[in-house]
């Protein structure tokens, strides 16, 4: 497993590549290209806005606003997080050819769908910043060196299930549908379209158990609220989790390898 | 020197699961943390049996077998898609496999990008790609498209792009799946002289393919595999010989099995009222129209059995120059046909017939005792009539024969129709149906050498 685990990194290479064409393939032949990267996070902003303002106003304190701001800080990761886990379910029986047909390594594969997804969370950065512009947040040094921080942690974190999701799809396919669902789920369960502090205090230690809460809520940490992060130890924690998450993700995927090329 | 491929002992297994019974392992296969070790197969299948053979550096290995012999397998073991059950391989050097080829192009974006993306795959570096790239391009005859996305490419365009980045990897050793189809007359050749030139620089190349001319010609060793086991290793003109051997012996059984259900069959058809029989024009081609039964047309291909029995035709048996019961003959060879015939009373009006059709159902000859001035005086019993071809001047291919016995005014007896198939093989790929005794002469400035 470590011998595959080192091998990885030659193969970055080929991972840059496939990132590459993963993006240019993406938006070929549309018109704007590249600039859905940006507007997908615009408009879904605005949609959000729209709810939250127009539809439902009044179901936050005044405290939050610019409400749509705070849900920006959340729903741009989280759109990054969930992509990589629906996609990379999928992708290697999309990439089943390579797989079936060319010595491949396969875990390159959903590395591939997390990374290729975390650029464009990266393209929708710069309107997350001239938000943060607009509405004049300061965002202090220390948060900018913590933002990177919280990247990584997510990227490990995101790496860690793909990989064990990928592996297990290609055995029982019905986890592409029960995936779907279990994102819903988990992003309502994850404090991005309302702040933790107005979740009902029983449910707070649910919530708390939920790794994405910790992400999300360093996110806002930095970008939208006053202060310090605040939120290191519990992002420690996430960040420790996580790596020991990879660890298990890639060792069931290094079980599963060989089975590959004969199930997809 | 060590070789360049050394197989030890390959076995491969594949399994087969019940798509309930996976889900119900689940669960468990999660909880006890060995997920494959929990999982039943319902059904294995072995396409590689202990499986050995070592291939030198420069050599050139050529694998034949019937379709599911476990080539593919083998090959997909050595280039490293799939891991051997049991056993070992050990390739010396960068492997380079066309087995499909262009696995791994992606539709959207253009053939450039897609070389360097699948060169990459390949393990090249961008800069070696870099410096093939018009070598890659020129080879695969992509000069203008090679800017157009790789979904505009047409298969072909598509084939010749994926052979030749493939074989710009530089590899040590290249594995060939039986892709030399990928283009024209003229791209064959050039990647029959890239494989030469491979054999040159001393590289190591393993061929899949059914085409034994190819073998023959172009490998050091042939190996022949027969349901995952090796059935013979060496040189390949013996090699291939005896595989040519097994597989019309196969083709025999397989001609012998669906004559006996043919016959089987067509003993169950409805012996018919005389009135109503077909009847049977003289020239032995087949029955006439006829309204109530029978085929209305004598060339339809439908096969079957019709006619009064009161002569049968029992059994029929074609057999070669050895007196062999057969379905597979050599052109030019001798053939003869018997019938054993019974009959119930003495009959005195009575015309044995055969007629030859070839695959495409066209009758290549048809005769019966009346058109050849044999007047019959009677039949009473058992007997048996033999047709006896001096010289089977046919050309390759499948042939089936009508059998009958009639009444001279075409009433059946006993009519079989297209029940019998043989097949005659030939070493020279001739066209047509007839193959006229024949010798070529050349005179005056004219030269030819018979290979």
């Amino acid at each position: 497993m470590f011998r595959n685990l080192a091998a990885l990194f030659r193969y970055r290479g080929l991972i840059q590549t496939l990132v590459v064409r993963d993006l240019k393939a993406r938006y070929r032949g549309s018109v704007l290209g590249f600039f859905w990267s940006f507007f997908n996070p615009l408009l879904l902003l605005l949609i959000y806005t729209f709810v939250f303002t127009k539809v439902m106003p009044g179901t936050h304190p005044p405290e939050m606003e610019p409400y749509a701001l705070f849900m920006f800080c959340g729903i741009l990761p989280w759109t990054w997080f969930s992509s990589s886990i629906l996609e990379s379910s999928n992708t290697l029986i999309a990439g089943g050819n390579l797989i079936k047909k060319v010595m491949f390594p396969a875990e390159v594969l959903p590395i591939v769908t997390v990374l290729a997804n975390m650029v464009h969370f990266f393209l929708g950065l710069p309107i997350l910043i001239a938000f943060l512009i607009y509405y004049q947040r300061p965002v202090s040094v220390a948060e900018i060196f913590w933002f990177p921080v919280i990247v990584a942690v997510q990227l490990v974190f995101t790496i860690a299930l793909s990989l064990f999701l990928s592996a297990m799809t290609v055995h029982f396919r019905d986890l592409k549908d029960l995936i779907g669902n279990m994102m819903t789920l988990w992003f309502f369960a994850t404090p991005i379209i309302y702040p933790l502090h107005l979740a009902p205090a029983d449910m707070v230690w649910i919530l708390n158990l939920n790794p994405m809460t910790h992400i999300m809520r360093s996110y806002q940490q930095v970008m939208f609220f006053e202060g310090p992060l605040g939120h290191q130890k519990y992002l420690a924690a996430v960040g420790a989790l996580s790596v020991v998450l990879f660890l298990a993700g890639y060792f069931v995927f290094d079980r599963l390898r060989d089975s590959f090329a004969e199930e997809v | 020197m060590t070789p360049a491929i050394d197989v030890i002992n390959v076995s491969k297994v594949y399994r087969r699961y019940a798509q309930k019974k996976q889900f119900a392992t689940l669960k468990s296969a999660i909880l006890s943390g060995s997920l494959l070790g929990d999982l039943k197969p319902d059904e294995t299948f072995q396409a590689l049996r202990g499986v050995s053979f070592q291939v030198p550096k420069g050599c050139t290995y050529g694998v034949i077998g019937r379709n599911g012999s476990g080539k593919s397998t083998l090959l997909k073991c050595l280039a490293g898609i799939t891991r051997p059950t049991t056993g070992e391989v050990v390739v010396d050097g960068r492997i380079s496999a066309l087995i499909e080829l262009g696995a791994g192009f992606h539709p959207e974006i253009s053939g450039r990008e897609n070389i360097f993306i699948n060169g990459i795959m390949l393990g090249l570096t961008k800069k070696e790609i870099q410096h093939r790239f018009d070598e890659i391009v020129e080879f695969a005859e992509m000069q203008d498209f090679i800017d157009a996305p790789v979904k505009t490419y047409s298969s072909g365009m598509y084939m010749r792009l994926g052979f030749a980045v493939a074989v710009h990897v530089d590899p040590e050793v290249l594995l060939v799946d039986e892709v030399l189809a990928v283009g024209d007359q003229g791209f064959t050749h050039k990647c029959l002289d890239k494989f030469a030139e491979f054999r040159r620089r001393n590289k190591s190349i393993l061929l899949v393919t059914h085409s034994l001319d190819l073998v023959e010609k172009f490998c050091d060793v042939a190996h022949w595999l027969d349901h995952g086991l090796t059935k013979g290793e060496g040189d390949p003109k013996r090699v291939v010989a005896a595989y040519v051997i097994d597989v019309e012996d196969a083709e025999e059984n397989e001609l012998a099995k669906a004559e006996a259900v043919r016959v089987a069959a067509s003993a169950k058809d409805i012996q018919l009222a005389p009135e109503n029989a077909p009847e049977i024009i003289d020239t032995g081609e087949g029955p006439a129209a006829d309204e109530t039964a029978g085929p209305k047309d004598g060339f339809k291909s439908d096969e079957g059995r019709w006619g009064t029995r009161e002569i049968e035709i029992t059994s029929v048996t074609i057999s070669g120059p050895g007196g062999e019961a057969g379905h597979v003959f050599q052109s030019g060879e001798s053939l003869q046909v018997r019938m054993d015939v019974t009959s119930k009373e003495k009959i005195t009006d009575f015309v044995f017939g055969l007629g030859l059709f070839n695959a495409d159902n066209v009758c290549v000859y048809g005769t019966n005792t009346n058109l050849e001035e044999f007047q019959p005086t009677e039949i009473d019993g058992s007997g048996v009539v033999t047709f006896t071809i001096d010289k089977l001047d046919l050309v390759e291919g499948t042939y089936r024969l009508d059998l009958a016995a009639h009444k001279a005014d075409g009433y059946p007896y006993d009519y079989h129709r297209l029940l019998y198939t043989f097949r005659v093989k030939s070493r020279i790929r001739d066209v047509g149906i007839y193959r006229p005794d024949h010798s070529w002469t050349f005179d005056g400035g004219i030269k030819l050498n018979r290979s």
